[in-house]
């Protein structure tokens, strides 16, 4: 119900052009899962708020975003905000500040409702009642204010906020990032029931991979603005193929596989400035199985397995 | 202090004014001001100072631009372009005065009020307040009013209501830099009160406090301009808002005689507005979040 | 709550002491012997003098004369005026209502479209629109007020007739109600714009300056996401919250307010509170120029913890738990 095709974002600040994300392309099926992994600044963040085509003025985009066979690059203003939140709904990361502080959390959620009419005036209230109680919140805290909520409960009304208007597709943009390890397993538990009950599709977008793994069925890991491997999610962290989802994969340790203890892990040095990439492949300065080629030769996504690539130059036979 | 460190503020002051550069008003306002500032210093040389003597005065009363007077003449026949040059230097340098007394009596509070904890910090933060709160003009009319017209009780009295804007200010920066472990290690090593607020503190304070001072130069002159009009300035000298205020008292306002109302007032108000536009490129500069603002 | 309003009151009465406290000091103190000042220019004989001088409380120690202070001025008696030779506080009384008429209307003029503009300008930082409009600001912030209104009486009321150049009434008015106010509207039209001119320039500043901080919140992002249109993200969610700072601005800018409804009632002749201080400057009259700075400064005092309290109401975050 989602594909994008070869989407490009460009940030313009000042005078210095910011290739955020350098041709991508997805698909996701309707009540399928699918994961976003990488480190910051490598345009995951920028392509979850192109999805709704959220970015700020003056942005460069180009490409295809076909929600459910309609392309949101070219919608009209106003079918875009009636898409928006009824068609795909976000979550974002850090709700302190994706609340408005001086409107209470039982108007936020009710906001979104009565604008797209999903609800008729007098069962708002209701849905609201209903939607708290989705996520496990009692229905008085409508009247709450979002500093009167800790983390976990604000992250938690965001999800209920995002599923306020029924959508078929939920962008959860590192929605548990910022939480204690307890908390963020309620969350993810939460959400991942929700999204399976009513069949909807989610795209979860996280620089933990090993919560990706577990929850969702397909993973594309990101760098540099571009997607260097995708596939089921279960073969993308147990057996990368490219260097730096490996090397992502390793970071995280399984508790209770003594091996994964001894094993190296870590990946040297900073991802690059966006403004300024390395010529070739843009992993190449980090990579420990970099050879001459990697320079000069930017690789494409190249096949692997069923629905597996990884974009790197010692796929396909071509080098050892 | 070290060579490094001069070094090092050299090379920080050299970037700054790039910066600086960048923001065209900024650039326009000191431009300005430097022009305004030189024909004000210059005065003596450029123009003969006999033209200011009452007794002495040729032209006619409130006579329109001609007849070798390019800016027409005041009530008393004498040449509004002299008068105007001359009155650049009162003002200013009672704008300037002022605002280095405010910021002196600022920083001293500000300092002792971040630097000091306890009871007598807050007592000085209570004062700060209460100044704040006062109305500057009433304050100003008060204090003249019981010492009497002239220009000391005009910059005394811009300089004692103008202060707890700087005070606030210096405070807050104040209570961030000694939070910063450097300040920690200096009191360990030693350092009395003195020394911790002259070597560190301060240096660290100051170019915030500059933004803030080139803006109230603004407001004194501003002050100066409305005090000198309410009649609260020497009357034997010459300043902007003198002038204005004897055009006013002459009626020549209802005469229509707009060349003695017009440039002073512009005056002013292109003096202010320099200093205000300094003012503000130089927050932007020093304080980025404010960049492109 | 009912704590937090005592402190405040608290807050408040010791603010008005320290007022009565520096008139006291100002004016009693600095302003030399006030039997010198009321006897100036009059034949008076050594012993009328210190019978003045007792009458006034003069010969007992300060502290007792400041507690008399206190007591005459909670009680309503300000003294007697120099000039007008009418008690201060009737003075006082009939000037207030101009005084209010002309800073009230000039005041809502200037908030209204102070923060109108404010926000169109900000919400469109860099745009034709939003340069224009700080520059506008700027220009009218960095003119004197008092100049302002010299050129406008020279221009609409001299030179085109249009209005009249000072004072509150005419000579000659058609009897009736109707036309009397019209009479004082027609009055009011010039000061009114000088005063709200500059006013407006700070308040459109300092609500652009509210929305830019505003800007970068990510709630606002969010409502995007929700659909929302944006001028309907622009005044129920940026508005709100952005004025809550500049609420604060405004209100402790009033002292710069006052100073302008002085300057504007002098150069305009309005017969207010303003002018009256200005008189008492001239002559000097130190009982009417004490009785103005109390009420100023007190009236500047008391709004400002009215706006504390206000403010705490309007953020939710701030509200009493």
């Amino acid at each position: 119900m989602l594909t994008v095709r070869d989407l490009h974002v460009t940030y313009h600040s000042g005078q210095t052009a910011i290739p955020a994300v350098r041709g991508v392309s997805l698909d996701l099926a309707a009540g399928e899962r699918l994961g976003i992994a990488g480190e910051s600044g490598c345009g995951k963040s920028t392509l979850a708020i192109a999805l709704l085509r959220l970015l700020p003025r003056g942005t460069e985009v180009s490409g295809e975003i076909l929600l459910d066979g309609e392309d949101v690059l070219g919608m009209s203003f106003g079918r875009l905000r009636a898409v928006r939140w009824v068609g795909a709904s976000i979550v974002f990361q850090g709700a302190m500040h994706s609340l408005n502080p001086v409107h209470r959390v039982g108007r936020q959620l009710a906001e979104p409702m009565l604008l797209h009419r999903t609800v008729p005036p007098s069962k708002v209230e209701e849905r609201v009642t209903e939607l708290l109680g989705q996520v496990g919140l009692p229905p008085w805290r409508a009247a709450s204010y979002p500093h009167q909520l800790s983390g976990g409960q604000r992250q938690r009304v965001m999800i209920a906020m995002a599923l306020a208007c029924e959508p078929k597709l939920v962008i959860a943009d590192e929605a548990t990032t910022a939480l204690d390890v307890m908390i963020q397993a309620q969350v993810l538990e939460l959400v991942t029931c929700l999204a399976t009950e009513r069949g909807i599709a989610l795209v979860m977008i996280s620089h933990d991979l090993s919560v990706l793994s577990s929850t969702c069925d397909r993973l594309a890991v990101m760098y540099a603005g571009r997607v260097i491997e995708e596939g089921l999610a279960h073969e993308v962290f147990t057996a990368p193929r490219h260097p730096y989802a490996a090397g992502l994969a390793a970071a995280f340790p399984m508790v209770g596989d003594d091996a994964s203890r001894l094993r190296p892990r870590g990946l040297a040095g900073d991802p690059p400035d966006p403004a300024r990439l390395p010529p070739g492949c843009p992993f190449h300065p980090r990579c420990e199985r970099a050879i001459a080629e990697c320079e000069s030769h930017d690789v494409r996504l190249r096949f692997v397995g069923t629905k597996h690539n990884a974009a790197c130059v010692h796929i396909g036979g071509l080098v050892t | 202090m070290t060579a490094i460190a001069w070094q090092r503020r050299r090379a920080a002051v050299g970037r700054s004014w790039q910066e600086y550069r960048r923001h065209r008003a900024g650039v326009a306002g000191l431009v300005i001001l430097a022009v305004t500032v030189g024909i004000a210093l210059a005065a003596p040389l450029i123009t003969d100072a006999e033209g200011l003597d009452v007794t002495k005065s040729t032209g006619g009363v409130l006579d329109p631009p001609g007849n070798g007077f390019p800016l027409g003449t005041d009530e008393q026949g004498r040449s509004v372009l002299l008068l105007l040059i001359w009155g650049a230097r009162v003002s200013l340098l009672v704008g300037i005065t002022a605002t280095l007394l405010a910021m002196g009596i600022g920083t001293l509070i500000g300092v002792a009020a971040g630097h000091f904890s306890g009871w007598f910090s807050g007592l000085l933060m209570r004062v700060t307040d209460w100044f704040m709160v006062l109305p500057r003009l009433v304050l100003a009319i008060a204090l003249a009013s019981v010492l009497g017209p002239s220009m000391v009780t005009i910059i005394v009295a811009i300089g004692v209501t103008s202060w707890p804007g700087t005070a606030r200010l210096i405070r807050a920066q104040t209570l961030a830099v000694e939070a910063r472990p450097y300040l920690e290690r200096a009191r360990a090593l030693g350092a009395g009160h003195w020394h911790q607020m002259t070597r560190h503190v301060l240096p660290n304070v100051m170019p915030l406090v500059l933004a803030s001072t080139t803006l109230e130069v603004a407001s004194a002159i501003l002050a100066e301009a409305t005090l000198s009009f309410l009649g609260l300035g020497d009357p034997t000298r010459i300043s902007w808002g003198t002038m204005l205020s004897r055009a006013y008292a002459s009626g020549a306002v209802t005469a229509g005689s707009w060349w003695y109302l017009l440039p002073p007032g512009l005056a002013i108000l292109l003096v202010v507005l320099s200093f205000t536009l300094c003012g503000r490129a130089l927050e932007a500069v020093l304080n980025p979040r404010l960049r492109d603002g | 709550m009912a704590r937090y309003l005592a402190a405040k009151l608290g807050s408040v009465a010791f603010s008005l002491l320290m007022v009565l406290f520096s008139a006291f000091f100002l004016f009693r103190l600095l302003g030399g012997d006030p039997v010198q000042n009321l006897t100036r220019g009059r034949e008076v004989s050594a012993e009328q003098k210190a019978e003045l001088r007792r009458e006034l409380g003069l010969d007992r120690p300060l502290y007792e004369q400041f507690l008399r202070y206190i007591k005459e001025t909670l009680s309503g008696d300000l003294g007697k005026s120099f000039e007008y030779d009418q008690p201060v506080t009737s003075l006082i009384a009939e000037r207030l209502w101009p005084t209010l008429l002309l800073t009230g209307s000039a005041m809502v003029l200037a908030v209204t479209f102070g923060l109108w503009i404010g926000t169109r300008a900000g919400w469109r930082r860099g745009s034709a629109f939003d340069r224009s409009q700080v520059s506008v600001a700027l220009t009218l912030w960095s003119a004197p007020t008092f100049w302002l209104g010299m050129i406008v009486i020279m221009v609409f009321a001299a030179t085109l007739g249009l209005f009249p150049t000072g004072g509150m009434v005419s000579h000659r008015v058609e009897p009736g109600a109707f036309n009397a106010a019209l009479d004082v509207a027609h009055h009011l039209v010039l000061p009114v714009l000088t005063m709200t001119a500059v006013i407006y320039a700070q308040y459109v500043l300092v609500m652009r300056s509210s929305i830019l901080d505003e800007l970068g919140n990510d709630y606002l992002v969010t409502a995007r996401a929700k659909g929302l249109r944006d001028d309907i993200i622009r005044r129920r969610h940026a508005v709100p919250n952005a004025l809550l700072p500049t609420i604060t601005l405004v209100f402790l800018h009033l002292g710069g307010v006052v100073g302008g409804a002085i300057t504007v009632e002098t150069v305009f002749s309005w017969p207010g509170l303003g002018y009256l201080s200005y008189e008492a400057l001239r002559a000097p009259d130190l009982p009417l120029l004490q009785g103005t700075f109390l009420v100023f400064s007190g009236a500047v005092v008391v709004a400002n913890t009215a706006a504390d309290i206000i403010y705490r109401f309007l953020d939710p975050r701030v509200r009493a738990a």
